[in-house]
Protein backbone atom coordinates (compact mmCIF):
# COMPACT_ATOMS: atom_id res chain seq x y z
CA UNK A 1 0.00 0.00 0.00
CA UNK A 2 1.14 3.52 -0.63
CA UNK A 3 0.63 4.98 2.82
CA UNK A 4 3.64 6.91 4.07
CA UNK A 5 6.91 5.87 2.62
CA UNK A 6 9.04 6.70 5.67
CA UNK A 7 10.38 3.84 7.67
CA UNK A 8 9.97 3.68 11.41
CA UNK A 9 13.61 4.42 12.08
CA UNK A 10 13.66 7.88 10.56
CA UNK A 11 13.81 10.05 13.62
CA UNK A 12 12.97 13.26 11.71
CA UNK A 13 9.37 12.17 11.23
CA UNK A 14 9.14 10.69 14.70
CA UNK A 15 9.08 14.03 16.43
CA UNK A 16 6.10 15.41 14.51
CA UNK A 17 3.04 15.26 16.73
CA UNK A 18 0.08 13.74 14.93
CA UNK A 19 -2.41 13.40 17.75
CA UNK A 20 -2.46 15.68 20.73
CA UNK A 21 -4.81 15.08 23.63
CA UNK A 22 -4.82 18.09 25.94
CA UNK A 23 -6.44 18.06 29.35
CA UNK A 24 -9.31 15.91 28.15
CA UNK A 25 -12.13 15.51 30.65
CA UNK A 26 -15.41 13.68 30.26
CA UNK A 27 -18.33 13.85 32.65
CA UNK A 28 -21.48 11.89 31.93
CA UNK A 29 -24.53 13.78 33.09
CA UNK A 30 -27.28 11.50 34.30
CA UNK A 31 -30.53 12.05 36.13
CA UNK A 32 -29.49 14.33 38.96
CA UNK A 33 -26.02 12.84 39.23
CA UNK A 34 -22.94 13.16 37.15
CA UNK A 35 -20.21 10.59 36.71
CA UNK A 36 -16.70 11.76 36.03
CA UNK A 37 -15.32 9.10 33.71
CA UNK A 38 -12.16 10.86 32.59
CA UNK A 39 -10.55 13.51 34.80
CA UNK A 40 -7.48 14.73 32.95
CA UNK A 41 -5.76 13.06 30.05
CA UNK A 42 -2.84 14.68 28.36
CA UNK A 43 -0.57 12.88 25.94
CA UNK A 44 0.75 13.15 22.42
CA UNK A 45 1.27 10.57 19.70
CA UNK A 46 3.98 11.19 17.12
CA UNK A 47 3.48 10.34 13.47
CA UNK A 48 4.32 6.71 12.81
CA UNK A 49 4.08 5.65 16.44
CA UNK A 50 2.41 2.53 17.74
CA UNK A 51 1.10 3.46 21.17
CA UNK A 52 -0.80 1.10 23.43
CA UNK A 53 -3.19 2.38 26.06
CA UNK A 54 -3.72 -0.03 28.91
CA UNK A 55 -5.86 0.33 32.00
CA UNK A 56 -8.00 -1.68 34.38
CA UNK A 57 -11.57 -2.39 33.29
CA UNK A 58 -13.74 0.64 33.83
CA UNK A 59 -10.82 2.96 33.21
CA UNK A 60 -12.69 4.97 30.63
CA UNK A 61 -10.65 3.48 27.81
CA UNK A 62 -13.60 3.34 25.46
CA UNK A 63 -14.62 6.87 26.46
CA UNK A 64 -11.13 8.09 25.61
CA UNK A 65 -11.18 6.33 22.27
CA UNK A 66 -14.62 7.63 21.36
CA UNK A 67 -13.57 11.18 22.19
CA UNK A 68 -10.50 10.84 19.98
CA UNK A 69 -12.60 9.32 17.22
CA UNK A 70 -14.96 12.27 17.36
CA UNK A 71 -17.90 10.06 18.30
CA UNK A 72 -18.22 11.70 21.70
CA UNK A 73 -17.58 15.32 22.66
CA UNK A 74 -15.25 15.75 25.65
CA UNK A 75 -16.57 17.88 28.52
CA UNK A 76 -13.29 19.74 28.79
CA UNK A 77 -9.94 19.96 27.05
CA UNK A 78 -9.47 19.10 23.43
CA UNK A 79 -8.28 16.50 20.99
CA UNK A 80 -6.14 17.82 18.16
CA UNK A 81 -5.39 15.68 15.15
CA UNK A 82 -2.88 17.00 12.61
CA UNK A 83 -3.31 20.51 13.93
CA UNK A 84 -7.10 20.52 13.77
CA UNK A 85 -9.38 20.18 16.79
CA UNK A 86 -11.57 17.09 16.50
CA UNK A 87 -15.33 17.72 16.52
CA UNK A 88 -16.83 14.76 14.71
CA UNK A 89 -15.12 11.81 13.04
CA UNK A 90 -12.11 13.19 11.15
CA UNK A 91 -11.61 11.97 7.59
CA UNK A 92 -8.07 10.68 8.10
CA UNK A 93 -9.01 8.23 10.84
CA UNK A 94 -10.06 4.60 10.81
CA UNK A 95 -11.41 2.65 13.77
CA UNK A 96 -11.46 -1.06 14.50
CA UNK A 97 -14.05 -1.91 17.14
CA UNK A 98 -14.08 -4.73 19.63
CA UNK A 99 -17.45 -6.03 18.48
CA UNK A 100 -16.35 -7.35 15.08
CA UNK A 101 -19.66 -9.12 14.61
CA UNK A 102 -21.52 -5.84 14.91
CA UNK A 103 -19.20 -3.50 13.06
CA UNK A 104 -19.31 -5.24 9.68
CA UNK A 105 -22.37 -4.86 7.48
CA UNK A 106 -23.93 -8.32 7.42
CA UNK A 107 -25.82 -7.62 4.18
CA UNK A 108 -22.61 -6.94 2.28
CA UNK A 109 -19.95 -9.31 1.11
CA UNK A 110 -16.45 -8.94 2.50
CA UNK A 111 -15.35 -7.04 -0.58
CA UNK A 112 -18.24 -4.58 -0.43
CA UNK A 113 -17.64 -4.02 3.28
CA UNK A 114 -14.07 -2.99 2.60
CA UNK A 115 -15.03 -0.97 -0.46
CA UNK A 116 -17.92 1.06 0.99
CA UNK A 117 -15.85 3.68 2.82
CA UNK A 118 -13.74 4.10 -0.33
CA UNK A 119 -16.86 4.75 -2.38
CA UNK A 120 -17.80 7.34 0.18
CA UNK A 121 -14.41 8.93 -0.39
CA UNK A 122 -15.31 9.06 -4.10
CA UNK A 123 -12.25 7.12 -5.22
CA UNK A 124 -12.39 5.89 -8.83
CA UNK A 125 -13.41 2.28 -9.34
CA UNK A 126 -10.00 1.02 -10.42
CA UNK A 127 -8.31 2.54 -7.38
CA UNK A 128 -10.98 1.13 -5.08
CA UNK A 129 -10.59 -2.35 -6.39
CA UNK A 130 -6.79 -2.06 -6.11
CA UNK A 131 -7.01 -0.96 -2.46
CA UNK A 132 -9.55 -3.67 -1.58
CA UNK A 133 -7.36 -6.35 -3.12
CA UNK A 134 -4.21 -5.14 -1.40
CA UNK A 135 -5.91 -4.78 1.97
CA UNK A 136 -7.51 -8.21 1.92
CA UNK A 137 -4.27 -9.70 0.71
CA UNK A 138 -2.40 -7.99 3.54
CA UNK A 139 -4.62 -9.49 6.22
CA UNK A 140 -4.44 -12.94 4.63
CA UNK A 141 -7.99 -13.03 3.27
CA UNK A 142 -7.35 -12.88 -0.46
CA UNK A 143 -9.76 -15.73 -1.14
CA UNK A 144 -12.93 -14.68 0.66
CA UNK A 145 -14.00 -11.60 -1.31
CA UNK A 146 -17.47 -12.87 -2.01
CA UNK A 147 -18.19 -14.40 1.39
CA UNK A 148 -20.47 -12.69 3.88
CA UNK A 149 -18.98 -11.72 7.26
CA UNK A 150 -21.19 -14.16 9.15
CA UNK A 151 -19.80 -17.02 7.12
CA UNK A 152 -16.37 -16.36 8.65
CA UNK A 153 -14.88 -17.12 12.05
CA UNK A 154 -14.50 -14.36 14.63
CA UNK A 155 -10.82 -13.92 13.93
CA UNK A 156 -11.44 -13.68 10.19
CA UNK A 157 -14.20 -11.13 10.74
CA UNK A 158 -11.80 -8.98 12.72
CA UNK A 159 -9.30 -9.35 9.87
CA UNK A 160 -11.94 -7.99 7.51
CA UNK A 161 -12.47 -5.03 9.85
CA UNK A 162 -8.71 -4.42 9.86
CA UNK A 163 -8.61 -4.69 6.06
CA UNK A 164 -11.39 -2.12 5.83
CA UNK A 165 -9.42 0.18 8.10
CA UNK A 166 -6.15 -0.02 6.19
CA UNK A 167 -7.80 0.19 2.77
CA UNK A 168 -9.16 3.53 3.96
CA UNK A 169 -5.52 4.74 4.06
CA UNK A 170 -5.92 6.49 7.40
CA UNK A 171 -3.35 8.81 8.95
CA UNK A 172 -4.20 7.28 12.28
CA UNK A 173 -5.66 3.91 13.14
CA UNK A 174 -7.60 3.50 16.39
CA UNK A 175 -8.19 0.03 17.77
CA UNK A 176 -10.56 -0.47 20.68
CA UNK A 177 -9.76 -3.77 22.39
CA UNK A 178 -9.99 -5.43 18.99
CA UNK A 179 -8.95 -8.89 20.13
CA UNK A 180 -10.80 -9.10 23.43
CA UNK A 181 -13.42 -11.42 21.98
CA UNK A 182 -11.30 -13.92 20.06
CA UNK A 183 -9.57 -17.05 21.30
CA UNK A 184 -5.95 -17.01 22.47
CA UNK A 185 -4.39 -18.58 19.38
CA UNK A 186 -6.22 -16.27 16.99
CA UNK A 187 -5.32 -13.40 19.23
CA UNK A 188 -1.61 -14.11 18.94
CA UNK A 189 -1.91 -14.27 15.15
CA UNK A 190 -3.81 -11.00 15.01
CA UNK A 191 -1.27 -9.29 17.26
CA UNK A 192 1.50 -10.27 14.89
CA UNK A 193 -0.65 -9.06 12.02
CA UNK A 194 -0.99 -5.64 13.63
CA UNK A 195 2.78 -5.44 14.19
CA UNK A 196 3.58 -6.44 10.63
CA UNK A 197 1.01 -4.09 9.09
CA UNK A 198 2.34 -1.24 11.17
CA UNK A 199 5.85 -2.05 10.00
CA UNK A 200 4.86 -2.23 6.36
CA UNK A 201 2.50 0.74 6.21
CA UNK A 202 3.93 2.93 8.91
CA UNK A 203 0.46 4.02 9.93
CA UNK A 204 0.21 5.73 13.32
CA UNK A 205 -1.68 3.40 15.60
CA UNK A 206 -3.39 3.86 18.95
CA UNK A 207 -4.20 0.47 20.41
CA UNK A 208 -6.47 0.31 23.46
CA UNK A 209 -6.46 -2.86 25.53
CA UNK A 210 -6.98 -4.16 29.06
CA UNK A 211 -4.35 -6.85 28.51
CA UNK A 212 -0.94 -5.86 29.91
CA UNK A 213 0.98 -8.52 27.96
CA UNK A 214 -0.66 -7.46 24.74
CA UNK A 215 0.17 -3.79 25.37
CA UNK A 216 3.84 -4.52 26.11
CA UNK A 217 4.18 -6.96 23.22
CA UNK A 218 2.69 -4.60 20.64
CA UNK A 219 3.66 -1.10 21.63
CA UNK A 220 6.59 1.20 21.26
CA UNK A 221 5.06 3.09 24.13
CA UNK A 222 2.54 2.05 26.72
CA UNK A 223 0.29 4.60 28.41
CA UNK A 224 -1.01 3.30 31.74
CA UNK A 225 -4.37 4.69 32.76
CA UNK A 226 -5.82 4.83 36.26
CA UNK A 227 -9.33 3.73 37.16
CA UNK A 228 -12.12 6.22 36.60
CA UNK A 229 -11.89 9.17 37.00
CA UNK A 230 -9.03 8.51 34.63
CA UNK A 231 -5.61 10.13 34.51
CA UNK A 232 -2.39 8.96 32.84
CA UNK A 233 -0.38 7.12 35.49
CA UNK A 234 2.68 6.36 33.47
CA UNK A 235 4.13 6.58 30.00
CA UNK A 236 6.52 3.70 29.48
CA UNK A 237 8.84 3.39 26.50
CA UNK A 238 9.03 -0.22 25.39
CA UNK A 239 12.65 -0.87 24.48
CA UNK A 240 12.14 -4.38 23.17
CA UNK A 241 13.74 -5.21 19.82
CA UNK A 242 11.77 -4.15 16.72
CA UNK A 243 11.39 -7.71 15.51
CA UNK A 244 9.03 -9.32 17.98
CA UNK A 245 8.07 -12.90 18.26
CA UNK A 246 5.37 -14.51 20.34
CA UNK A 247 7.83 -17.04 21.74
CA UNK A 248 11.17 -15.30 22.25
CA UNK A 249 9.90 -11.79 23.00
CA UNK A 250 7.38 -12.94 25.55
CA UNK A 251 9.92 -15.10 27.34
CA UNK A 252 12.67 -12.45 27.43
CA UNK A 253 13.73 -10.92 30.74
CA UNK A 254 13.11 -7.39 29.51
CA UNK A 255 9.53 -8.30 28.60
CA UNK A 256 8.97 -9.62 32.10
CA UNK A 257 10.42 -6.46 33.63
CA UNK A 258 8.27 -4.15 31.52
CA UNK A 259 5.24 -6.29 32.15
CA UNK A 260 5.95 -6.13 35.87
CA UNK A 261 6.31 -2.37 35.71
CA UNK A 262 2.93 -1.92 34.01
CA UNK A 263 1.32 -4.46 36.30
CA UNK A 264 2.57 -2.66 39.42
CA UNK A 265 1.15 0.63 38.14
CA UNK A 266 -2.22 -0.92 37.49
CA UNK A 267 -2.28 -2.61 40.89
CA UNK A 268 -1.48 0.72 42.48
CA UNK A 269 -4.33 2.31 40.53
CA UNK A 270 -6.73 -0.32 41.83
CA UNK A 271 -5.61 0.14 45.43
CA UNK A 272 -5.99 3.88 45.16
CA UNK A 273 -9.50 3.42 43.94
CA UNK A 274 -10.16 1.03 46.81
CA UNK A 275 -8.96 3.66 49.23
CA UNK A 276 -11.05 6.40 47.67
CA UNK A 277 -14.28 4.51 47.22
CA UNK A 278 -15.58 4.46 50.83
CA UNK A 279 -15.37 8.25 51.02
CA UNK B 1 -29.63 -35.98 -7.07
CA UNK B 2 -30.25 -35.44 -3.39
CA UNK B 3 -31.31 -31.85 -4.11
CA UNK B 4 -33.86 -33.05 -6.61
CA UNK B 5 -35.13 -35.58 -4.10
CA UNK B 6 -35.32 -32.96 -1.37
CA UNK B 7 -37.27 -30.56 -3.61
CA UNK B 8 -39.63 -33.36 -4.60
CA UNK B 9 -40.18 -34.31 -0.99
CA UNK B 10 -40.75 -30.69 0.04
CA UNK B 11 -43.28 -30.03 -2.69
CA UNK B 12 -45.04 -33.32 -1.91
CA UNK B 13 -45.30 -32.29 1.74
CA UNK B 14 -46.62 -28.88 0.77
CA UNK B 15 -49.19 -30.18 -1.70
CA UNK B 16 -50.59 -33.12 0.27
CA UNK B 17 -52.97 -31.18 2.51
CA UNK B 18 -54.45 -28.90 -0.20
CA UNK B 19 -54.99 -31.95 -2.41
CA UNK B 20 -56.65 -33.84 0.43
CA UNK B 21 -58.93 -30.90 1.23
CA UNK B 22 -59.94 -30.50 -2.40
CA UNK B 23 -60.60 -34.22 -2.63
CA UNK B 24 -62.73 -34.06 0.50
CA UNK B 25 -64.69 -31.11 -0.90
CA UNK B 26 -65.11 -32.97 -4.17
CA UNK B 27 -66.39 -36.13 -2.48
CA UNK B 28 -68.65 -34.43 0.05
CA UNK B 29 -70.34 -32.25 -2.53
CA UNK B 30 -70.40 -34.83 -5.31
CA UNK B 31 -74.11 -35.64 -4.84
CA UNK B 32 -75.01 -32.25 -3.42
CA UNK B 33 -78.56 -31.18 -4.23
CA UNK B 34 -78.17 -27.93 -2.29
CA UNK B 35 -78.59 -24.82 -4.40
CA UNK B 36 -76.03 -22.99 -2.31
CA UNK B 37 -73.42 -25.73 -2.27
CA UNK B 38 -73.02 -27.02 -5.80
CA UNK B 39 -70.66 -29.99 -6.47
CA UNK B 40 -67.02 -28.94 -6.80
CA UNK B 41 -66.97 -30.58 -10.22
CA UNK B 42 -69.64 -28.10 -11.39
CA UNK B 43 -67.73 -25.18 -9.96
CA UNK B 44 -64.48 -26.18 -11.65
CA UNK B 45 -66.28 -26.81 -14.91
CA UNK B 46 -67.74 -23.30 -14.75
CA UNK B 47 -64.37 -21.56 -14.25
CA UNK B 48 -63.54 -21.67 -17.92
CA UNK B 49 -66.89 -20.15 -18.96
CA UNK B 50 -67.15 -17.55 -16.24
CA UNK B 51 -63.61 -16.19 -16.20
CA UNK B 52 -61.63 -17.20 -19.25
CA UNK B 53 -64.03 -17.08 -22.19
CA UNK B 54 -66.10 -14.17 -20.97
CA UNK B 55 -63.19 -11.75 -20.96
CA UNK B 56 -63.61 -11.20 -17.23
CA UNK B 57 -59.88 -11.69 -16.70
CA UNK B 58 -59.19 -8.36 -18.38
CA UNK B 59 -62.49 -6.71 -17.50
CA UNK B 60 -62.55 -7.55 -13.78
CA UNK B 61 -59.42 -9.30 -12.54
CA UNK B 62 -57.00 -6.88 -14.16
CA UNK B 63 -58.59 -3.70 -12.73
CA UNK B 64 -58.63 -5.32 -9.29
CA UNK B 65 -54.96 -6.21 -9.52
CA UNK B 66 -54.03 -2.74 -10.76
CA UNK B 67 -55.85 -1.12 -7.83
CA UNK B 68 -54.13 -3.47 -5.43
CA UNK B 69 -50.74 -2.80 -7.00
CA UNK B 70 -51.27 0.97 -6.99
CA UNK B 71 -52.52 1.04 -3.42
CA UNK B 72 -49.82 -1.28 -2.17
CA UNK B 73 -46.96 0.61 -3.83
CA UNK B 74 -48.30 3.92 -2.55
CA UNK B 75 -48.55 2.45 0.95
CA UNK B 76 -44.97 1.15 0.69
CA UNK B 77 -43.64 4.54 -0.39
CA UNK B 78 -45.59 6.33 2.33
CA UNK B 79 -44.99 3.78 5.07
CA UNK B 80 -41.27 3.34 4.52
CA UNK B 81 -40.59 7.07 4.11
CA UNK B 82 -42.57 8.11 7.18
CA UNK B 83 -41.31 5.09 9.08
CA UNK B 84 -37.68 6.06 8.51
CA UNK B 85 -38.38 9.66 9.53
CA UNK B 86 -40.25 8.67 12.68
CA UNK B 87 -37.86 5.87 13.55
CA UNK B 88 -34.82 8.11 13.24
CA UNK B 89 -36.05 10.86 15.54
CA UNK B 90 -36.96 10.23 19.14
CA UNK B 91 -38.79 13.55 19.37
CA UNK B 92 -40.88 12.90 16.28
CA UNK B 93 -41.68 9.44 17.62
CA UNK B 94 -42.93 10.73 20.97
CA UNK B 95 -44.98 13.26 19.07
CA UNK B 96 -46.57 10.83 16.59
CA UNK B 97 -46.90 7.58 18.46
CA UNK B 98 -50.26 8.10 20.22
CA UNK B 99 -51.89 9.30 16.99
CA UNK B 100 -50.44 6.38 15.04
CA UNK B 101 -51.75 3.89 17.58
CA UNK B 102 -55.21 5.48 17.32
CA UNK B 103 -55.26 5.55 13.53
CA UNK B 104 -54.03 2.00 13.32
CA UNK B 105 -56.86 0.84 15.58
CA UNK B 106 -59.53 2.06 13.15
CA UNK B 107 -60.66 -0.86 10.98
CA UNK B 108 -60.03 0.39 7.41
CA UNK B 109 -63.36 -0.84 5.98
CA UNK B 110 -65.23 1.79 8.01
CA UNK B 111 -63.26 4.39 6.10
CA UNK B 112 -64.91 3.32 2.86
CA UNK B 113 -68.06 5.43 3.35
CA UNK B 114 -65.96 8.39 4.43
CA UNK B 115 -63.55 8.08 1.53
CA UNK B 116 -66.50 7.76 -0.85
CA UNK B 117 -67.63 11.22 0.26
CA UNK B 118 -64.26 12.73 -0.56
CA UNK B 119 -62.96 10.66 -3.44
CA UNK B 120 -66.15 9.49 -5.11
CA UNK B 121 -66.71 5.88 -6.09
CA UNK B 122 -63.99 5.56 -8.71
CA UNK B 123 -60.59 3.95 -8.66
CA UNK B 124 -59.16 6.74 -6.48
CA UNK B 125 -61.43 5.77 -3.61
CA UNK B 126 -60.49 2.10 -3.88
CA UNK B 127 -56.79 2.81 -4.04
CA UNK B 128 -57.11 5.10 -1.03
CA UNK B 129 -58.96 2.43 0.94
CA UNK B 130 -56.18 -0.04 0.18
CA UNK B 131 -53.51 2.50 1.18
CA UNK B 132 -55.34 3.34 4.40
CA UNK B 133 -55.14 -0.26 5.51
CA UNK B 134 -51.77 -1.36 4.07
CA UNK B 135 -49.80 1.56 5.35
CA UNK B 136 -49.95 0.78 9.09
CA UNK B 137 -48.10 -2.50 9.34
CA UNK B 138 -45.50 -1.16 6.89
CA UNK B 139 -45.10 2.11 8.79
CA UNK B 140 -44.97 0.62 12.27
CA UNK B 141 -42.62 -2.21 11.34
CA UNK B 142 -40.32 0.25 9.59
CA UNK B 143 -40.25 2.43 12.70
CA UNK B 144 -39.28 -0.58 14.82
CA UNK B 145 -36.64 -1.66 12.32
CA UNK B 146 -35.05 1.78 12.13
CA UNK B 147 -35.03 2.10 15.91
CA UNK B 148 -33.21 -1.21 16.23
CA UNK B 149 -30.23 -0.31 14.03
CA UNK B 150 -27.14 -1.56 15.83
CA UNK B 151 -25.29 1.14 17.77
CA UNK B 152 -21.85 -0.18 16.80
CA UNK B 153 -22.83 -0.18 13.13
CA UNK B 154 -24.05 3.41 13.46
CA UNK B 155 -20.69 4.44 14.91
CA UNK B 156 -18.81 2.48 12.26
CA UNK B 157 -20.77 4.32 9.58
CA UNK B 158 -19.99 7.66 11.22
CA UNK B 159 -16.27 6.88 11.44
CA UNK B 160 -16.08 5.98 7.77
CA UNK B 161 -17.94 9.09 6.70
CA UNK B 162 -21.12 7.37 5.55
CA UNK B 163 -23.57 10.23 5.03
CA UNK B 164 -26.75 11.23 3.26
CA UNK B 165 -28.45 8.87 0.82
CA UNK B 166 -25.60 6.39 1.11
CA UNK B 167 -26.07 6.13 4.89
CA UNK B 168 -29.83 5.91 4.44
CA UNK B 169 -29.60 3.00 2.07
CA UNK B 170 -26.52 1.06 3.20
CA UNK B 171 -27.13 1.48 6.92
CA UNK B 172 -30.73 2.38 7.78
CA UNK B 173 -32.85 0.71 5.12
CA UNK B 174 -30.78 -2.44 4.82
CA UNK B 175 -30.60 -2.81 8.56
CA UNK B 176 -34.36 -2.37 8.95
CA UNK B 177 -35.17 -4.54 5.93
CA UNK B 178 -36.19 -7.66 7.88
CA UNK B 179 -38.84 -5.68 9.74
CA UNK B 180 -39.82 -3.73 6.62
CA UNK B 181 -40.41 -6.97 4.73
CA UNK B 182 -42.53 -8.29 7.61
CA UNK B 183 -44.58 -5.10 7.27
CA UNK B 184 -44.88 -5.62 3.52
CA UNK B 185 -46.13 -9.16 3.98
CA UNK B 186 -48.78 -8.11 6.50
CA UNK B 187 -49.67 -5.08 4.39
CA UNK B 188 -50.18 -7.17 1.27
CA UNK B 189 -52.67 -9.53 2.89
CA UNK B 190 -54.61 -6.58 4.30
CA UNK B 191 -54.46 -4.98 0.86
CA UNK B 192 -56.09 -8.00 -0.79
CA UNK B 193 -58.93 -7.93 1.74
CA UNK B 194 -59.48 -4.21 1.23
CA UNK B 195 -59.33 -4.56 -2.54
CA UNK B 196 -62.31 -6.91 -2.38
CA UNK B 197 -64.20 -4.91 0.24
CA UNK B 198 -63.81 -1.61 -1.59
CA UNK B 199 -65.20 -3.22 -4.71
CA UNK B 200 -68.17 -4.61 -2.86
CA UNK B 201 -69.34 -1.16 -1.82
CA UNK B 202 -69.53 0.71 -5.04
CA UNK B 203 -68.00 -0.50 -8.24
CA UNK B 204 -68.76 -1.38 -11.80
CA UNK B 205 -66.02 -3.94 -12.23
CA UNK B 206 -63.48 -5.94 -10.26
CA UNK B 207 -63.24 -9.27 -8.52
CA UNK B 208 -65.16 -8.18 -5.43
CA UNK B 209 -67.82 -6.58 -7.59
CA UNK B 210 -68.20 -9.76 -9.66
CA UNK B 211 -68.58 -11.99 -6.62
CA UNK B 212 -71.24 -9.71 -5.09
CA UNK B 213 -72.97 -9.46 -8.46
CA UNK B 214 -73.11 -13.26 -8.80
CA UNK B 215 -74.42 -13.59 -5.27
CA UNK B 216 -77.15 -11.00 -5.82
CA UNK B 217 -78.28 -12.65 -9.04
CA UNK B 218 -78.25 -16.10 -7.39
CA UNK B 219 -75.50 -17.30 -9.75
CA UNK B 220 -74.15 -19.42 -6.89
CA UNK B 221 -71.80 -21.64 -8.90
CA UNK B 222 -70.28 -18.57 -10.53
CA UNK B 223 -69.90 -16.96 -7.10
CA UNK B 224 -67.94 -19.98 -5.88
CA UNK B 225 -65.60 -19.80 -8.87
CA UNK B 226 -64.89 -16.19 -7.92
CA UNK B 227 -64.05 -17.16 -4.36
CA UNK B 228 -61.73 -19.92 -5.58
CA UNK B 229 -60.03 -17.52 -7.95
CA UNK B 230 -59.57 -14.98 -5.19
CA UNK B 231 -57.99 -17.60 -2.96
CA UNK B 232 -55.67 -18.66 -5.73
CA UNK B 233 -54.70 -15.05 -6.38
CA UNK B 234 -53.90 -14.45 -2.73
CA UNK B 235 -51.81 -17.58 -2.69
CA UNK B 236 -49.85 -16.55 -5.78
CA UNK B 237 -49.20 -13.07 -4.41
CA UNK B 238 -48.02 -14.54 -1.11
CA UNK B 239 -45.64 -16.79 -3.06
CA UNK B 240 -44.28 -13.82 -4.98
CA UNK B 241 -43.77 -12.02 -1.69
CA UNK B 242 -41.91 -15.02 -0.33
CA UNK B 243 -39.68 -15.10 -3.38
CA UNK B 244 -38.88 -11.42 -2.90
CA UNK B 245 -38.19 -12.01 0.79
CA UNK B 246 -35.80 -14.86 0.02
CA UNK B 247 -33.87 -12.69 -2.37
CA UNK B 248 -33.82 -9.49 -0.34
CA UNK B 249 -33.15 -11.08 3.04
CA UNK B 250 -30.81 -13.86 2.02
CA UNK B 251 -28.14 -12.34 4.29
CA UNK B 252 -30.54 -12.19 7.22
CA UNK B 253 -31.49 -15.85 7.11
CA UNK B 254 -27.83 -16.77 6.75
CA UNK B 255 -26.86 -14.56 9.66
CA UNK B 256 -29.56 -15.98 11.90
CA UNK B 257 -28.59 -19.50 11.06
CA UNK B 258 -24.93 -18.73 11.78
CA UNK B 259 -25.89 -17.21 15.14
CA UNK B 260 -28.07 -20.14 16.08
CA UNK B 261 -25.44 -22.68 15.13
CA UNK B 262 -22.82 -20.74 17.09
CA UNK B 263 -20.21 -18.78 15.22
CA UNK B 264 -18.33 -21.08 12.95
Amino acid sequence: MTVMSETQTQSATRTEVLLDVRGMRKVYEGHGRSVEAVRDLTFAVARGDLVCVVGPSGAGKTTLLKCIAGLLAPTGGEVVLEGTAVDGPPPGMAVVFQEYGRSLFPWMTVRRNVELPLKQKKLPKARRSELVHQALEAVGLADVHTAYPWQLSGGMQQRVAIARAIAYEPHILLMDEPFAAVDAQTRADLEDLVRSLWHRLGVTTLFVTHDIDEAVYLGQRVLVLSSAPTVVLDDIAIDLPEERDQLTTRSSTRFAELRGQVFAQIQRAKQQRGAVEPA
Amino acid sequence: MSILRRVTRASLAALTLPAALLALWWILTADSESYYLPPLSDILAAVDDVWLRSGRLSADVLPSLLRLLGGFLLAVALGVTLGIAIGSSRRLRAFCEPVLEFLRAIPPPVLVPVLMLFAGIGDTMKVLVIVSGCVWPILLNTVEGVRAVDEVLVETARCYGLRGPSRLWHLVVRSASPQIVTGLRQGLSIGIILMVISEMFAASNGLGFSIIQFQRTFAVTEMWTGILLLGLLGFLLAMLMRLFERRALNWYFGLRQAQRGGSR
